[in-house]
């Protein structure tokens, strides 16, 4: 019976127009449980709890918040059924006081005078409810990330919220922090609020959730009860296949006598004495912590950053490109992490974005050859199967997957021989994945470099043929095929730390 | 499907029905005089000047920047050729070379501080409205000047047959202007830059260069604005180009050209044009004071980016 739930979703479809976000999703939540929700990257996780905000309207399905049932959600109408939602990012003004953020919008008044002291001794009541020491009277911006994020929490609280769905919170916390954050979770789940609580790490979804929805590629897999289940069961169920599946095969394609691009010393855009070699043919995976200075060196290849002194060689040749235009006439290509800021022109049409870096080679006297424009984009359409309707379309209305193949049709029509690949499946559902890993194989068959920087240690160490490994801005490593493996990255990226500490 | 398709050829040719319809009322209230072949001649005269200037303008907006330089660079053309002309006695011809080279170079000015030095479009081009405004006057010492060739009158008085010359500069111009746009490389920039400059750098645009080559155009196309008006006046004063920035503006803007950047045709800056100058020609033949004209486009300013602003949110959710 619908009473034991206090929030239902049936059967929520969400389509944007070219991509399916959300196929069939169901979901219930039991008044005062933790339930965990997992899915990989682009699983649908976002979208579904944003149906539960009002920030995504559904296409079609039910939500039901105890018993009564809406089409769809209003951010006022999720308040008022009291549906609260810790995003990553919070909501605090950082120059007002913890109290006077904790009754943001609806402040206790005395006639039309703000009533500080009753707000801040109203605040330090909320906050001891939840065992947490804030001064409600210090300021936001002066609180670590962990109590801001408890300010959040409290806010909800105050506000009678009592589905409280938190996205990742332990993503920006401690460790100390995340103890912390976990005790306030449960001192809710007595109170009788329930949590939906979404995270990648699967130790913490054991610790705290009653039971764990899987859902994968927009569909709803399963439901289980937490101590019944396992990791590597979540696992499957999260990927949906095995793992040794998940690498397309590769050519022996190297050519060992070919390097294509050498950097000798290296400086420049903060990164330190950078050296390494990437042959034809070879994926050269760039691993290391976020921050380690990957990006950095990438874009001064690109010479969308100076180089500061060291040397670039290109099939030999020395090299200094200034901007990304030289770069690309050299024919070497940047893929960026950020494929929504960096990467593709949104608004633009397919075709403008596949021809954007050849227009002046199709032109002439600045006049464009329409035919040659237009037979490019269809070339590369078809070649690495851009699922668009026509090549007009905008391409802020395809999925990531498409988008990013977008990008990389355009370096393919400016003929670029090296490709750097700055995280090139971040934000990319399963499937797509699959299709850039067997386009970058492609890539490389056919006799072109890849250099591929990426957070995913799976995807680093399945898709390169050698590994250096960045820590703060240095080389710390290099890795040969057969010594790949996950620990001794791990150990190369951290490893400046550890001769520090050493020393 | 088709009720798609009719749904879309209204929404982009909605800037037409309000042509349109602003022409019957017009018409009707002004008892035909509106639609009479002399004031017909008489609104292609007076949209001209601030038509040629709006396709600068175009280009500007369609990369998010402004250009509030274009009255000054007007008037400095009028007071620079007329000083050429009288005070110096140099050929026509050469003073209008030398009075285009100016306003591009006053274009390439605007250029260089939004591109190289990074300064906001809308305080680097209001500075060089300001001092080019000085400029002026110091050249003419605030005295109208008047007396030259009268053959310069072929720019703004002289007719071809019932068509005036000047507003066939306007329509080659729009040619011209909708070529760049539709048929060459320069255009797909101009959207790429306006949709997001970061991307269009990294796909390999020059952005710096191109906001060169805009703010030059932008100045060229106010520098023939400027002899137009001048051929028509018969006089250079110092104020003659004082707040016509805001009528083209108003009209590009009209047009549908996002001050967002990378949306924005040609052909809706021509409708825009021609709302805003039958406008003005209406409302003087309807005996409007001129200040009531101001709060009139005015309001059509707000009302007009209100619409692009409203339809960005809604496509937001």
């Amino acid at each position: 019976m619908s009473e034991d739930y206090v929030l239902e979703l049936e059967h929520i479809r969400k389509e944007y127009p070219g991509v399916v976000a959300l196929k069939d999703v169901t979901l219930q939540l039991r008044r005062g449980e933790v339930l965990g929700l997992i899915g990989e990257n682009g699983a649908g996780k976002s979208t579904l709890i944003k149906c539960c905000s009002g920030a995504v309207i559904p296409t079609s399905g039910k939500i039901r918040v105890n018993g009564k049932e809406f089409d769809r959600m209003t951010p006022q109408l999720a308040a008022e059924n009291g549906i609260a939602i810790i995003y990553q990012e919070f909501n605090n003004v950082g120059e007002l006081s913890a109290a006077e953020n904790l009754f943001l919008g609806r402040p206790i008044r005395k006639g039309i005078v703000i009533d500080r002291k009753a707000m801040e001794e109203e605040a330090a009541k909320a906050f001891a409810q939840l065992q947490i020491k804030i001064n409600p009277k210090e300021l936001v911006k002066n609180l670590s990330v962990g109590y801001q994020q408890m300010i959040e929490i409290a806010k909800a609280i105050q506000q009678n919220a009592q589905v409280l769905i938190m996205d990742e919170p332990s993503a920006p916390l401690t460790t100390n922090e995340v103890e912390n954050m976990f005790k306030v979770v449960e001192l809710l789940r007595k109170k009788g609020v329930s949590i939906i609580y979404i995270s990648h790490r699967l130790e913490e979804i054991f610790r705290l959730s009653d039971r764990i929805e899987v859902i994968r590629d927009g569909e709803y897999v399963d439901t289980l009860i937490t101590p019944k289940a396992t990791v590597d069961q979540l696992i499957k169920m999260m990927v949906g296949r095995e793992m040794t599946q998940k690498y397309p095969p590769r050519k022996d394609c190297i050519d060992h006598s070919k390097v294509v691009l050498e950097l000798k010393n290296v400086f420049g855009n903060g990164d330190r004495d950078i050296s390494f070699q990437i042959h034809a043919g070879e994926v050269l995976g760039l691993g290391g912590l976020v921050g380690a200075g990957r990006t950095e060196i990438a874009e001064v290849i690109f010479g969308s950053k100076p180089m500061e002194s060291g040397t670039i060689l290109l099939n030999g040749k020395q090299i200094h490109p200034k901007s990304p235009r030289e770069a690309i006439d050299l024919g070497i290509a940047l893929v960026p992490e950020d494929r929504k800021r960096h990467g593709a022109l949104l608004t633009n049409s397919i075709k403008n974005n596949i021809n954007m870096p050849i227009y002046e080679r199709i032109s002439k006297l600045s006049v464009i050859d329409a035919g040659t424009e237009k037979s490019t984009a269809e070339k590369y359409r078809k070649e690495i199967q851009i699922k668009c309707p026509t090549i007009n379309q905008l391409v802020k209305n395809l999925s990531g997957g498409n988008q990013q193949k977008v990008i990389l049709g355009k370096w393919l029509a400016a003929n670029s021989q090296l490709i750097i690949f700055d995280e090139p499946t971040r934000g990319i559902d399963v499937g797509a994945k699959y299709e850039i890993y067997k386009l970058i194989n492609d890539l490389v068959e056919a006799g072109r470099s890849v250099l591929m920087i990426s957070s995913e240690m799976e995807e680093l160490i399945g898709m390169s043929d050698r590994i250096v490994v960045l820590a703060e801005r240095e080389i710390t490593g290099e890795l040969q095929k057969e010594e790949f493996n996950a620990d001794t990255i791990m150990a190369y990226a951290s490893a400046i730390k550890d001769k520090k500490e050493a020393s | 499907m088709s009720t798609l398709n009719s749904k879309n050829f209204l929404k982009s040719n909605a800037i037409w029905l309000v042509f349109i319809i602003e022409v019957i009322i017009f018409a009707i209230a002004s008892g035909g005089t509106f639609i009479g072949p002399n004031n017909i001649i008489n609104i292609a005269r007076q949209v001209s000047y601030y038509g040629i200037a709006s396709i600068g303008m175009t280009f500007v907006i369609l990369i998010a920047g402004i250009d509030l330089s274009i009255g000054s660079i007007i008037t400095i053309v009028n007071v620079v050729c007329a000083y050429l002309m009288v005070n110096m006695g140099v050929n026509m011809w050469i003073a209008v070379i030398i009075s285009l080279a100016l306003a591009t170079l006053i274009g390439v000015l605007n250029g260089g501080m939004v591109a190289s030095i990074g300064i906001p479009a809308l305080i680097a081009t209001f500075a060089s409205q300001t001092i080019f405004e000085g400029v002026a006057y110091l050249i003419s010492g605030g005295r109208p000047i008047s007396g030259y060739d009268s053959n310069f009158g072929i720019f703004g008085r002289w007719a071809l047959g019932p068509v005036p010359i000047c507003a066939i500069i306007m329509v080659a111009c729009f040619a011209i202007g909708s070529f760049i746009l539709n048929k060459s490389f320069f255009g797909r920039y101009f959207y790429a830059i306006g949709g997001n400059e970061e991307a269009a750098e990294l796909s390999g645009i020059r952005v710096n260069r191109i906001k060169y080559l805009i703010y030059a155009l932008s100045g060229l196309f106010a520098g023939l604005a400027g002899i137009v008006l001048l051929s028509r006046s018969g006089s250079a004063q110092s104020t003659v180009g004082k707040g016509l920035e805001f009528d083209v503006i108003t009209c590009v803007v009209l047009g549908g050209v996002s001050v967002n950047g990378g949306v924005g045709s040609m052909s809706g800056v021509v409708a825009g044009v021609l709302i805003i100058g039958s406008l003005t020609n209406g409302m003087i033949l309807m005996d409007v004071s001129e200040y009531t004209q101001m709060v009139v486009k005015g309001v059509v300013l707000a009302v007009a980016v209100g619409i692009d602003c409203l339809s960005k949110k809604r496509q937001a959710t």
